[in-house]
């Protein structure tokens, strides 16, 4: 199995990560807590992480890694200091989805899932976000909504976040 | 009591029984696929869907309870259009290798649509593809003929409690695996294979290693000998259509005689051994102040289970190997040398209800006769594969007996295969050699039965021997947690992984429920009544093994060959850089 958390640079990190564990010590009903709490501080749930959880609390890895791919709050790759929340509800898809997700990952290089090797974007599909009458839409870092999204406009928007 | 009326008849449960045991009551039996008794009883597959009256939608019959004055109907067209639709859309994500999957014939996605007639499924699309995990030595996963049931993830975090499968992933990427779709054989899977024995479909499967037996069979320069384990011989029946319970040691001597084995041998053999060697381990530890409680160690699933789970209590499992274990060796050097076979020339095969005894014979630790001491191991699915395309009416062939001397045995190795059977041999044998008095009664029906956890005390000369039994790796848990909190004051305490014991074991015929373990379980206390010895200190086979050639239990050739040790394991991925 590929797991690290050996110290390679990450001490510090797994020392907070152990802090944050500490709390729900042998609780397995802490798991939705830890896991957040070690996803705002590491910024994904890789294995190591997943597995240093697993043990604080007393389940098996098999019951993490369930949680963890049911939430789509959760990630298990590294994100990007920007997320783009491309929305595939009934009225956008029909309205051009494929599209934007085709043109952002001309500009970027990486499609739905995956972050900028600059770690500056994650691209990810969302369910409706209730912008129907301005589909195709987008969300930026969970706020900004762009909505009736053409193909061209999408490096103007993507300018906007460094 | 509540009353209601089910396809115009009426019927009266008791409250809180569902629709589909309410209509089962009456000998009404609406389809399931998802629905396994007691173990998964999610209503996640919608084929149990039926027409409650008033009702919004179709409900599923499963997990919906009965009410007052409900009015019932399980087969309207509506109904079976329904159901051929949630079929079809099953049907729709599946490979359709009927023809070259192992559950060719004895599937129930494939009996479904048999019986609902589908001829055609109209939804074409995508279709997941994932890679075969054979990483097991034991068990093959293929996630492409998966319908995410969950009764395998059920079976092994309820029964079990190994958890070494979840359901990943949403929608159409759900997926069953370990996290993060980690091949079995790295994982915490104690290889029991009861996912295997749940499993609707052909998604996990026992590793097929019938091929090898043939071309052992076929080849002149090999000798090959088989063992047959205690559970088989009420379980290989099944395979070519008899009743659950039936007994046929006869005709499996004879069947694998037909096949070509050049001996059958019987692992009663060694499980007579294993009392010997485990009843005398048992009273030194008492005597000389050992690690107690003492557990049996038999069972390859429960051994690896421990290793990964409670390695702390590793000191109080049995030195012993396993019955299977212990013949391997044998067969290379005692059998051999007697014969004046050159054990590399011996090729020794096992038939076993286990899938972890395909691990535990690749074990690097087992090959103390300076061989792998046990070949290949078969389950008893394999055997009744192999007796098919023999074309051979195992059932119905004149009962033959096994070759001496390692087909001899008594009842009490017999009684191995159920849950109970190892601690009641140890028992009849130990208060006879203890005592030098005979036993009255030799049954000890307090170790009978599939209650998961049973305790008893017995008087030994001056001492109550105080002993558990239990069997399932959930209830195992619930023994160990108390040797771990100081509060088990037993002196010898039996394992065995799988629900019920052997009989009930990864690799036995399918269907295995508790109605027909319980069947097979009678079908093994029979067979001890019908022995003539029922003791394994009265085993001349084994007396004589110990006159000729181990000298002594406990002596310096059985801990060579017939003792072990345990490998302490994770039950995490390591962490590594």
């Amino acid at each position: 199995m590929v797991a690290c958390s050996c110290g390679c640079g990450e001490d510090e990190l797994t020392k907070q990560l152990e802090k944050v564990i500490d709390e729900y010590r042998g609780q397995p009903s802490g798991l939705i807590q830890v896991l957040t709490k070690a996803q705002n501080l590491i910024g994904y749930l890789p294995l190591w992480v997943q597995t240093r959880i697993a043990k604080g609390l007393g389940i098996s890895l098999q019951e993490v890694y369930g949680v963890v791919t049911f939430y789509a709050f959760f990630s298990l790759i590294p994100r990007g200091r920007h997320k783009l929340s491309v929305c595939a509800g009934t009225a956008c898809y029909v309205k051009g989805t494929k599209k934007v997700l085709k043109a952002l990952r001309d500009v970027l290089g990486v499609k739905e899932g995956q972050t900028t090797p600059d770690s500056r974007f994650t691209v990810e599909v969302v369910r409706c976000i209730g912008a129907c009458g301005l589909a195709p839409a987008m969300i930026v870092d969970g706020k900004d909504v762009h909505g009736r999204l053409e193909p061209e406009q999408i490096p103007e928007i993507l300018e906007q976040y460094a | 009591m509540i009353n209601l009326t089910i396809d115009n008849r009426k019927v009266a449960v008791e409250e809180g029984t569902t629709i589909l045991e309410a209509a089962k009551s009456v000998g009404i039996n609406i389809p399931t696929l998802c629905y396994l008794k007691d173990i998964n009883v999610i209503g996640a597959c919608r084929i149990c869907l039926v027409d409650v009256k008033g009702a919004r939608t179709f409900i599923p019959s499963c997990v919906a309870p009965v009410a007052e004055g409900m009015v019932v109907n399980t087969h309207t067209p509506e109904l079976i259009k329904a159901r051929k639709l949630v079929l079809e859309l099953i049907l729709s994500d599946h490979p359709m290798e009927c023809l070259t999957c192992r559950r060719n014939g004895n599937c129930e996605l494939q009996k479904l649509a048999e019986e609902y007639g589908l001829s055609e499924i109209r939804f074409e699309g995508a279709r997941t593809d994932y890679p075969i995990d054979d990483s097991s030595p034991a068990i093959i996963r293929d996630p492409r003929k998966c319908v995410l049931c969950r009764r395998c993830i059920s079976v092994c975090t309820n029964i079990q409690s190994v958890q070494a499968l979840t359901a990943e992933n949403r929608g159409f990427a759900s997926l069953v695996a370990p996290a993060f779709n980690e091949r079995l054989a790295n994982m915490e899977c104690v290889q029991c294979g009861q996912c295997s024995l749940v499993c609707p479909t052909g998604a996990i499967v026992e590793r097929d290693d019938t091929e090898k037996v043939w071309a052992a069979l076929a080849d002149p320069t090999k000798h090959v000998v088989v063992q047959t384990a205690p559970a088989t011989r009420v379980q290989i029946g099944e395979t070519i259509g008899a009743a659950p319970g039936t007994i046929a040691t006869g005709q499996l001597v004879a069947g694998l005689r037909s096949l070509g084995f050049d001996k059958v041998f019987d692992t009663d053999f060694t499980a007579d051994l294993t009392i010997m060697e485990e009843g005398n381990e048992l009273l030194q530890r008492v005597t000389n102040g050992g690690v107690l409680p003492m557990i049996t160690s038999c069972s390859p699933g429960w051994i690896k289970f421990i290793e990964h789970f409670y390695p702390d209590l590793l000191p109080h499992l049995s030195t012993c190997k396993s019955p299977q274990q212990m013949f391997g060796p044998l067969v290379k050097t005692y059998y051999a040398q007697k014969e004046g076979i050159d054990p590399k020339d011996i090729v020794c095969v096992s038939i076993m209800p286990c899938t972890a005894k395909k691990y535990e014979c690749q074990r690097p630790e087992m090959n103390s006769s300076g061989y792998q001491d046990v070949d290949v191991v078969l389950t008893t699915r394999e055997l009744g594969r192999m007796f098919k395309q023999a074309g051979l009416d195992m059932i119905n062939l004149p009962e033959e007996e096994y070759d001496a001397p390692l087909g001899i045995s008594t009842g009490a190795g017999e009684i191995f295969g159920a849950s109970g059977g190892v601690m009641e041999a140890a028992l009849r044998t130990v208060y006879e050699v203890v005592t030098n008095k005979e036993l009255e009664d030799i049954n000890f029906t307090a170790c009978r039965g599939i209650d998961g956890v049973k305790e008893a005390t017995v008087q030994v000369g001056d001492l109550p021997v105080s002993v558990a039994i239990t069997n399932g790796l959930g209830n195992a848990r619930k023994v160990l947690d108390k040797i771990r909190a100081g509060e088990a004051n037993y002196h010898f305490i039996e394992v065995m992984c799988c629900p019920g014991g052997c009989i009930g074991g990864g690799g036995s015929p399918i269907p295995t429920n508790t109605e027909i373990r319980l069947k097979r379980i009678d079908a093994t206390y029979t067979e001890d009544e019908r022995m003539v010895l029922r003791k394994s200190h009265e085993n001349p086979a084994v007396q004589e093994l110990y006159a000729e050639f181990l000298e002594k239990p406990l002596g310096h050739k059985s801990h060579e060959l017939l003792h072990t040790h345990y490998t302490p394991r994770s039950n995490y991925p390591e962490e590594e850089c």
